[in-house]
């Protein structure tokens, strides 16, 4: 395990060091002078240089990176440009919203895509497999902003159960926070179980076709004890597979329906940043994205080796 | 990290190959709803029922009639002919943002399919660091650099697409090359370049169009979630995602707004993905039959 472990670590610190290479070209080096593009065009070009001054901006590229670098590392991203406050109050505030959002989203969408995924392949062929794999077809087709705002529609404008939009805060109680965020991590859900849904039922069916599980059910395993002992298990590589890669479309989709109900979480954060030209929050807001999906896929590697033990072993 | 196809079927076209398509209800409805959106696209550059352009504050937020017949919008636009225009976007933004993942990406994992060793691991390290950062992630970057703007947007979703075609390129490319006839051919002397684009890539073509189809569905969606947000498709040029997002403004007036465009781009991506199942399946009927 331990060889299997350090490799996958060392992959996760160069994935990590070329993202910040990446995220900080893109958003520290190639706009040229941030100071420059905080003031505007019709700056002066004393007042640009005092201002880069301030925001340390005229020490060499190689420092400013490792500065960077460092201060991620401890906790300190430096000081919002338009907000005066530091980024990381900024983002800590927000994640306080993004990340139950998104949880809340994951958590539905494996429940929902499981249990349709499973019920698809134990119908296989039957009216109710053809039924789940046109309504994913149709969720794989819906996008998930639109899917919101059909919700709104629905349960806001008309039947007037939820609110169109916003946040109470979680210090007005845990039930009005997870109201608040109950819609927007349907719509999220909803599209993302679809895809999960289709690939559950393949997987699913695929196993179900091994040599082992004809052989438990001859030995006299019922047909639910198979499946729930033998066939899940095993189907739950390619389950997991997609589920990774899904974590970056839901944090993706996370951004697009915050703007959706109006939610003030990363999201929101971002499009104020960029409006308001605060290269910093972007860059710092980009580079914790980018890690999160990369930290999650990190996990769903280790947790692939804890499933299938031959994926430990061939990559040894 | 992701499923890779193992099986590269040979691009079909023979008369049996067709007869099987039509009557193949994926490919057929697939075929019928895509070929409707570039229809409305094309039709859109010769005739709308009103101009998408002309703004009529007399005329706003009517609903459905014979005139107009998905109604006007808060500026007076006949929504029917945004809808038809607003197709175009769609179909740019999806051919080059596909075209950019499919160039780039196929010439990456063909390159390392036939070197192999290091050069494969460098290029495949590289790909799975392209996943760190969906379309949306790269959009916000190039928009915080350059601005909002279609040619950003085209960009990040080309961007997003490079590391999935490569992958499949390389997984696909790399079972050709395990062939017999790919050995008779370095037998006779054939260089590594004469192969791969003699033998390797034309016998990868069919995967590759299937996952060129279901791509461009996810780059019309992708395409309407940055111009619902203000990233993508800028005004005055109509796009599908801008109409959602200037409808939601007006929900409890004129709901029929937030409808109509969602429909388009629903119905868009289902008979794209329709019909790059349609097209696996008739490619590579021992899949049709597995599922």
């Amino acid at each position: 395990m331990s060889i299997f472990l350090f490799k996958r670590l060392i992959t996760l610190i160069a994935t990590l060091a070329g993202a910040s290479v990446l995220v900080f070209l893109v958003l520290e080096i190639l706009p040229g002078n941030a100071a420059q593009i905080l003031m505007g065009p019709d700056a002066s070009p004393e007042a640009v240089q005092a201002l880069a001054a301030k925001l340390g901006l005229d020490r060499p590229p190689l420092q400013r990176y490792q500065d960077w670098v460092v201060g991620m590392l401890t906790g300190d991203l430096g000081l919002s440009y338009t907000y005066s406050t530091p980024v990381s109050e900024l983002v800590l505030e927000r994640l306080s919203l993004t990340v139950p959002l998104a949880l809340m989203a994951m958590v539905l969408t494996s429940v929902i895509a499981l249990a349709a995924g499973i019920y698809a392949a134990a119908r296989h062929n039957k009216l109710g497999d053809v039924g789940v794999m046109a309504l994913s077809q149709i969720g794989i087709a819906i996008p998930n902003f639109w899917f919101a705002i059909l919700l709104i529609l629905l349960f806001s404008v008309h039947l007037k159960w939820f609110s169109a939009g916003g946040f109470p805060g979680w210090e007005e109680g845990i039930f009005g926070g997870v109201k608040a965020l109950l819609l927007p991590a349907v719509s999220l859900a909803v599209v993302q179980s679809a895809i999960l849904a289709r690939i559950t039922r393949s997987a699913v069916l695929e196993v179900m076709r091994e040599d082992f599980v004809r052989t438990a059910r001859a030995k006299g395993v019922s047909r639910p004890g198979t499946l729930w002992g033998h066939v899940l298990r095993n189907a739950m590589i390619p389950v997991i597979t997609i589920m990774g890669l899904q974590f970056a479309e839901l944090l993706a989709g996370t951004i697009v329906v915050e703007s959706v109900f109006y939610l003030p979480g990363l999201g929101r954060l971002i499009f104020q940043a960029i409006s308001n030209r605060d290269l910093i929050v972007v860059r710092n807001c980009v580079m914790l994205l980018a890690a999160m999906v990369v930290i999650v896929n990190f996990f769903v590697d280790l947790l692939y080796a804890a499933i299938d033990p031959r994926v430990k072993a061939s990559d040894i | 990290m992701s499923a890779v196809p193992v099986a590269v079927p040979p691009l079909v076209h023979g008369p049996r190959f067709w007869r099987r398509a039509l009557s193949h209800r994926s490919f057929a409805v697939g075929s019928v709803l895509s070929l409707l959106l570039v229809l409305a696209a094309l039709l859109s550059f010769v005739w709308t029922p009103h101009s998408p352009y002309e703004i009529d504050m007399g005329l706003k937020l009517l609903a459905p009639d014979a005139k107009y017949w998905f109604g006007t919008d808060a500026y007076g636009r006949d929504v029917a002919s945004l809808l038809l225009v607003g197709a175009r976007s769609s179909i740019v933004v999806g051919v080059v943002a596909v075209g950019i993942g499919l160039i780039v990406g196929t010439a990456f994992g063909l390159v390392a399919a036939a070197k192999r060793g290091w050069v494969e691991e460098i290029i495949m390290r590289l790909a799975d660091f392209g996943f760190a950062f969906p379309a949306i992630l790269s959009a916000i970057m190039l928009t915080a650099v350059f601005g909002p703007g279609m040619v950003n947007a085209i960009i990040a979703i080309g961007i997003y697409n490079i590391p999935t075609f490569a992958r499949i390129t390389r997984a696909s490319a790399n079972v050709v090359w395990s062939r017999e006839f790919v050995l008779a051919a370095r037998a006779c002397g054939k260089n590594v370049f004469s192969i791969t684009m003699e033998h390797v890539l034309p016998n990868i073509m069919s995967v590759l169009i299937v996952q060129a189809t279901i791509r461009f569905a996810i780059a019309i969606l992708a395409e309407a979630a940055l111009s619902y947000l203000g990233l993508g498709t800028q005004p005055p040029q109509p796009s599908w995602g801008r109409m959602l997002s200037e409808a939601q403004t007006l929900m409890f007036q004129a709901p029929l707004l937030a409808v109509f465009p969602g429909v388009a781009i629903a119905l868009a991506v289902l008979g794209l993905n329709l019909l790059g199942d349609g097209l696996r399946d008739l490619f590579d009927p021992r899949l049709a039959r597995k599922r």
